[in-house]
């Protein structure tokens, strides 16, 4: 017997598991231009929140439809990659169905798999539908165009393809079709190939099994490119995601140092800047002007986001008609984020300023500006990212170095600066409402 | 009738060596927005009704900085809180209540790290709990069998997971309470947070307080609820754009309940 095939296949694997290597590699890299935040409080709670909302699908969920469609696809795709492991070693070592020798238990794997293969593939058509015939509002917003519009489609169609060739390659599968155990779907396909010749039936069954695992590597790798990412990333990110109440926002450390500076009658004003005890020289900025001001966690957020604007359908601003997107937020800083890492590539491991940055270029003043700080859409999202905390950071950017806050926001700093209030009143009449 | 409202101050009770038990954080629209400063009556005549010993800090209050915050300005906010937060420690005080679910957010979550740490009830919250100890009947009085729909403030259902006790105080009005589509964690923004409030929005095809009022006045509403100041302007502001101010009260649960009682 030839080995051939064999070695094929090894190369093959190695190729595809080296390359999603290399990917993850870089993804680590990009993520870690982020600037470092604490994360290593309330462990059970991240726990929890990893367990219910990532493993759990507990927020996908709140939409029934699409929620019970995805858990579908979701256990199935974990649990028809345990086929895949039966691949690997047949491939591998030229062996064919090595787990068929565990008899009636093997038919009852390969029978959950094709029930479930057949359940995702029409949950797939469904999906599919929905975006191109039906076209969910949701999906067709103005930042759903080009790539973000082929991608939630490419992957439908891979998914469609790869459960297809799994089903083939057990219907044209004269050796399981034998052993009558487990074929509860394929024995309907079977009879579309029972004029066929046992050699054409073997090369059809070849071919579908290796298109099959070739299938999977590709998808595997076309993963990072993808929103689809988000199959790996939802679980640290859940991990991750805020702990604390959504309404509270982080008080900026830098802040604190300077103003307890200022509020302390002993503090010399003229002495030396205080020396910063992460060691780090940049000076410190305030807020958020490009994607390397943000912390890991965010980066992180942007790499999971799967695009699916939940948040942006239930955003306040977005619902009535402005500019503001919380996905587009998301999408935005990955893109830029990918940005900057092909120009970390290109320069020899360091950034080469593009004279681009997340400010301006991606985002706008006005999108910004647009947010009403509501949390709706970290409610709603399914994979807890938190979009508000880049909008707040950007504010921050063009309020404390930037001082391009709207005129009228000026004002309502002014007067609570000034009277203690948003509004122009004297303090001294605070409590004139009692005897009013 | 305002001679019969008891509003000591802070200062007042310190001079007299005393401590009350709660401290009564007004706020600045309920200091100073004319139709605030009606929520902010009315939840003190239900203190002094229900005998609740408190104070407010009067002229030592300032504003806690939230709209800052959310405006971006991190220095503001800060030089606010810690300047507030030396004025409550001074006077060494533990528990807060706020009719402001901004002002509660921000001390309640945004001022421990700063040094402040408070044990801080929307008034919501607040009268919930003198009615489960007795200190507090309510009766259904004009708003029996009124259907009332309750818009809950971001910065109190979302923001702090406080959904039920508005409710269960409307419910004691024995008023039929009514839910919009979108209603507590799915709630829609009035659109005055993130100081929005101060500034025009930016271009759209709708105005945030008008789309939230139509799905209040979608329930057919007798009175819409609020528990924040800057809710009750908004939605206030949508019956209005609606021209149904004749058909739809937009009311503070403070309110209602001490109108119910005719205090
Ligand atoms: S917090 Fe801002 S971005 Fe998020 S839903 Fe509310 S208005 Fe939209
Ligand atoms: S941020 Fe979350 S809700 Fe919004 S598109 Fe991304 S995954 Fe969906």
């Amino acid at each position: 017997m030839s080995i051939l095939p064999n070695i094929l296949f090894a190369l093959i694997l190695i190729a595809g598991i080296g390359y999603f290597a290399k990917n993850v590699k870089k993804l680590i890299r990009n993520i870690k231009l982020g600037h470092d935040v604490d994360v290593s409080d309330n462990t059970s709670q991240r726990w929890q929140n990893m367990t219910r909302i990532a493993l759990g699908q507990s927020k996908m969920v709140r939409r029934p439809i699409a929620g019970f469609l995805h858990i579908i696809v979701y256990v199935g795709f974990v649990i028809i990659n345990i086929e895949v492991l039966e691949i690997i070693i047949d491939g591998l070592f030229g062996t064919h169905r090595i787990f068929s020798a565990m008899g009636g238990f093997y038919g009852f794997l390969i029978g959950s798999f094709e029930i479930l293969a057949l359940l995702v593939f029409v949950s797939v058509i469904i999906f599919w539908i929905r975006r191109n015939i039906i076209k969910l509002k949701r999906f067709w917003k103005s930042e759903m165009k080009g790539w973000p519009k082929s991608d939630g489609n490419i992957i439908l169609y891979f998914e469609m393809i790869l459960m297809t060739l799994f089903l083939v390659m057990n219907a044209t599968d004269v050796h399981f079709q034998a052993m009558n155990n487990g074929n509860v779907i394929s024995q309907f396909i079977a009879p579309l190939f029972s004029n066929m010749s046992e050699g054409t039936l073997h090369i059809i069954e070849r071919g579908a099994w290796w298109l099959h695992i070739v299938g999977i590597l590709i998808f595997l790798n076309y993963l990072y490119f993808s929103k689809h990412l988000h199959i790996l990333l939802a679980f640290p990110n859940t991990y991750y995601g805020k702990v604390k109440p959504k309404g509270q926002l982080d008080n900026l450390e830098a802040v604190t140092k300077e103003v307890k500076m200022m509020m302390d009658p002993d503090a010399d004003p003229f002495a030396a800047p205080a020396e910063d005890e992460s060691g780090t020289d940049d000076v410190a900025k305030f807020g958020a002007s490009d994607v390397q001001d943000l912390n890991w966690v965010q980066l992180l957020n942007a790499y999971t986001c799967t695009e699916c604007g939940r948040c942006t359908d239930e955003c306040p601003a977005n619902q009535t008609g402005k500019k503001l997107s919380p996905r587009k937020i998301m999408m935005d800083t990955r893109d830029r984020l990918e940005e900057v890492g092909k120009n970390i590539d290109a320069n020899n491991g360091e950034f080469k300023d593009d004279g681009k940055q997340l400010l301006g270029d991606y985002i706008t003043n006005e999108e910004l500006w647009a947010c009403t700080s509501c949390n709706a859409c970290v409610q709603a999202c399914p994979v807890s990212i938190d979009p508000l905390s880049i909008i707040i950071d950007m504010r921050r950017y063009l309020v404390m170095e930037q001082s391009a806050a709207p005129a009228e926001l000026n004002n309502m700093m002014t007067n609570i600066e000034n009277n203690g209030a948003p509004w122009p009143y004297n303090q001294m009449d605070r409590l004139n409402w009692k005897d009013e | 009738m305002s001679e019969l409202l008891k509003v000591p101050t802070m200062a007042e009770y310190m001079a007299q060596g005393k401590q009350p038990d709660v401290l009564f954080w007004v706020g600045c629209a309920g200091s100073f927005d004319d139709r605030a400063k009606k929520i902010t009556k009315a939840f003190v005549k239900l203190l002094n009704k229900a005998k609740v010993d408190f104070a407010v800090l009067g002229t030592e209050e300032s504003c806690t900085g939230d709209p800052a915050k959310r405006a971006g300005n991190e220095f503001l906010f800060q030089m606010q809180a810690v300047t507030n937060i030396e004025v409550l420690n001074a006077y060494e005080v533990k528990k807060i209540v706020t009719a402001c679910p901004h002002c509660f957010n921000t001390i309640k979550n945004e001022y421990p790290e700063l040094g402040g740490h408070y044990e801080v009830m929307h008034h919501t919250q607040f009268l919930k709990s003198l009615l489960d100890e007795g200190k507090l009947t309510i009766e259904g009085g004009q708003y029996k069998g009124k259907r009332i729909t309750f818009h809950d403030p971001c910065y109190l259902g979302r923001a702090n997971n406080v959904y039920e006790a508005p409710r269960d105080l409307i419910q004691k009005l024995e008023a039929e309470l009514v839910e919009m589509k979108n209603c507590k964690s799915k709630g829609l923004c009035c659109g005055a947070g993130g100081a929005q409030m101060f500034k025009d929005a930016e271009k759209g095809d709708k105005e945030v307080n008008v789309e939230r009022t139509e799905q209040a006045i979608e329930v057919k509403p007798d009175i819409i609820a609020a528990g924040c100041p800057f809710c009750n302007t908004m939605m206030t502001d949508g019956v209005k754009a609606k021209d149904k101010e004749a058909e739809v009260d937009v009311m503070d649960i403070a309110e209602l309940i001490a109108n119910a009682q005719d205090l």
